[in-house]
């Protein structure tokens, strides 16, 4: 006897176990953490545990129990320093990007036009320094960027510089450390999308009469945006929030927005106004992450 | 290579201008000159020479890997020879690179711009030429009515069917005016009633623009409808050129008979042999054969009969007739493909002959069946002769 495909009970249940896994999921550990996160945001910072005003009151009085407040949001927007720190990041997730683009595209269509037996040996070597933990990388990074650091030794040595030039804690250490850690997230798509590429399209823009590099900006380059914006978004989005590498390798004055956040609930203990600071980064996040869903969309069509 | 027979055909006095290779005051279009191609050790195309000339449609017929891709990409300018030179038009071409040469080719996966809807795909080449924007407007125009695409100008490629695809991919060929179009494979992705109608349309485009075409194919049915000339092509060299009806019909060994079309093969050795004729007896049978045939063969030399599979009758009566040569079987197998039928007849020596028939009666009365004992019959003069 032919059973219709899926009708089932138990072939019904694995299907909607398969297709409600992923939403548990994200329920579970994403939206309703994001939810607690936004209430606590709604609230007013107590010096209690814990350390901010219950959002609903149980009390006896119908009208007051909804005790939400905006006013961490409007601090936000009155204090100078959260606009500084958000631009801040944006910039410097930005200018990373893109260094990060300029960096991995050439490496990225080297290995995809390499010899087939050389790709998955120069793709591992992309991989290999994550075989280290990240924080001993950039503790390396200072070592190296220190005044009397490998870095400052050799161009004293080679006498381009009398004396130690100030690399660490500087802007360029930070951009530096972003780039030397999220490259590899750039690589690999692009190579994925680059890879793929019909090596005919190539041959048939020549014989058109593309020259070299018209081939490239003509053919090449528009097929691999897929890949170009999602390397991006993998660089952009945990640059935008990253903490560690401006709190070890940039100076004082390099406010990020992981900095405050952390600033925010650790050393002010003011947990609302933190978690205020958060939701606002998420919603700056939503946005490149909606334009990557549509190009990806687009790209499907 | 091409020298041992002497067909028929050249016999009769015609207007040249359909053959121009055998017009001796032509003057060659494109000339590949002792061209050899090694790819490391393995020689890819081994010490090509040959003329096409002006206007023709000559296909180059081969399996995978007999190296003709190679020598279309050379001619095109992907790769370069190993050594020898190539010729367009006069000019040393050999070194050019393929955006600077007056050819454009047709691919076999079409290589469509997925990026880029019809008219931009059409318009590419006129773009890289510094054509100005009007007039790349009114070429593009011209050329999408040319190949009937003008209400799909604005269509991305996956919104295209095969057939449309590839005339996108004819059309961005062509606008260049290109000296030689290359095509590669050109029906092999089209479905049977796509091909015959494209068939057509490639040989009429042809005729109308004058260009010369150079078609690679491992399809001998495409090679043998849409060509003026045939190569075919072994192992890197050209084991025979002609037109599809000479190499057909006077395949000069084995490689190409069996290649080009289906043939029922026999061993024979010469037991006469005249100036222009050779009698054979059939290793088997005994079978005496006189054929048109004139080469140095002497008595007792070992050669093939090859015999097509239409050229052979079926009947179950024994045919009185001069000039043929009849054997007795039994039908084993037969195929009906509506229009005619292919009968695979174990003859008395054991052997298994092909024998495709025309069904010129529609009645079923005469059909010969399964099992039935048949006479096979054919011309002497159709057998082919293929030196070992």
């Amino acid at each position: 006897m032919i059973t219709p495909l899926g009708s089932r009970t138990s072939d019904k249940l694995w299907r909607a176990f398969v297709i409600y896994l992923p939403y548990s999921w994200l329920l579970l550990f994403f939206l309703i953490p994001f939810f607690i996160v936004f209430k606590i945001s709604l609230a007013d910072p107590l010096v209690a545990q814990p350390p901010f005003s219950p959002l609903l009151d149980w009390g006896e009085s119908a009208q007051k129990w909804l005790l939400a407040t905006a006013d961490n949001y409007r601090f936000l927007l009155e204090d100078k320093l959260y606009w500084i720190s958000y631009m801040r990041s944006i910039k410097i997730a930005l200018i990373s990007t893109i260094l990060c683009l300029l960096v991995g595209y050439p490496i990225a269509y080297t290995i995809a036009r390499a010899k087939a037996p050389w790709r998955n040996i120069l793709l591992l070597l992309i991989i290999l320094p994550f075989w280290t933990s990240f924080l001993l990388r950039i503790y390396a990074w200072m070592v190296m960027l220190g005044k009397h650091g490998l870095v400052n030794n050799i161009l004293m040595g080679a006498g381009f510089i009398d004396k130690p030039l100030q690399l660490l804690y500087t802007d360029m250490a930070v951009y530096l450390g972003i780039v030397y850690t999220y490259v590899p997230f750039m690589i690999l798509p692009l190579y994925a999308t680059l890879e793929k590429l019909d090596l005919n399209l190539n041959d048939a823009a020549e014989d058109l009469g593309a020259k070299p590099w018209q081939r490239f900006v003509d053919i090449t380059l528009p097929l691999s945006i897929p890949g170009i914006v999602a390397g991006s978004l993998l660089v952009f989005i945990p640059a935008l929030g990253e903490f560690v590498i401006p709190a070890l390798l940039g100076g004082l004055d390099s406010l990020m927005i992981g900095r405050t956040l952390y600033d925010e609930f650790f050393v002010n203990r003011d947990w609302p106004l933190a978690s205020a600071v958060a939701t606002v980064l998420l919603f700056i996040l939503i946005l490149p992450i909606m334009l990557f869903q549509r190009s990806q969309r687009g790209e499907e069509a | 290579m091409n020298d041992t027979e002497s067909n028929p055909a050249d016999e009769v006095t015609k207007d040249l201008s359909d053959t121009p290779w055998e017009d001796p005051t032509q003057k060659p279009f494109i000339e590949f000159r002792s061209v050899t191609k090694k790819f490391g050790d393995f020689t890819a195309v081994d010490e090509i020479s040959q003329d096409i000339y002006k206007g023709e449609l000559f296909t180059i017929l081969g399996g995978s890997g007999c190296g003709k891709s190679t020598l279309l990409r050379m001619l095109a300018g992907f790769e370069a020879p190993s050594s020898g030179s190539i010729w367009i038009d006069g000019v040393d071409v050999t070194y050019l690179p393929a955006y600077d040469r007056p050819v454009n080719m047709m691919f076999q996966s079409y290589a469509v711009f997925p990026h880029m809807n019809v008219e931009q795909n059409v318009g590419y080449g006129l773009l890289k030429e510094k054509v100005p924007k009007a007039e790349i407007q009114t070429r593009v125009k011209e050329m999408l009515e040319l190949v009937q695409l003008t209400d799909f100008a604005k269509r991305k490629p996956d919104q295209l069917s095969g057939g449309q695809r590839q005339r996108v991919a004819l059309a961005r060929a062509l606008i260049k005016r290109p000296k030689v179009l290359l095509l590669d494979e050109p029906l092999a992705a089209l479905d049977k009633k796509l091909r015959e109608q494209t068939q057509f349309e490639l040989m009429n485009l042809q005729d109308q623009l004058g260009i010369t075409f150079v078609v690679v194919t491992h399809d001998q049915e495409e090679a043998m409808t849409l060509a003026t000339r045939v190569a075919v092509m072994d192992e890197g060299k050209f084991v025979q050129i002609g037109t599809p009806g000479e190499v057909y019909e006077y395949p000069n060994n084995f490689f190409v008979a069996d290649f080009f079309g289906n043939i029922n093969i026999f061993d024979a050795t010469v037991v006469n042999s005249e100036p222009d004729h050779l009698t054979v007896a059939l290793d088997k049978s005994g079978t005496q054969i006189r054929t048109q045939y004139s080469s140095s063969l002497g008595d007792g030399d070992r050669v093939m009969i090859g015999v097509r599979p239409e050229k052979l009758a079926i009947s179950e009566t024994r045919p009185e007739l001069e000039g043929y040569t009849i054997t007795k079987g039994i039908v084993e197998d037969l195929a009906y493909y509506g229009n005619r039928s292919v009968y695979r007849v174990r003859s008395q020596t054991g052997r298994v002959i092909q024998v495709s028939a025309q069904n010129s009666l529609r009645s079923a009365e005469h059909a010969v069946e399964w099992d039935d004992e048949v006479f096979l019959s054919w011309e002497s003069s159709c057998s082919v002769v293929l030196e070992h």
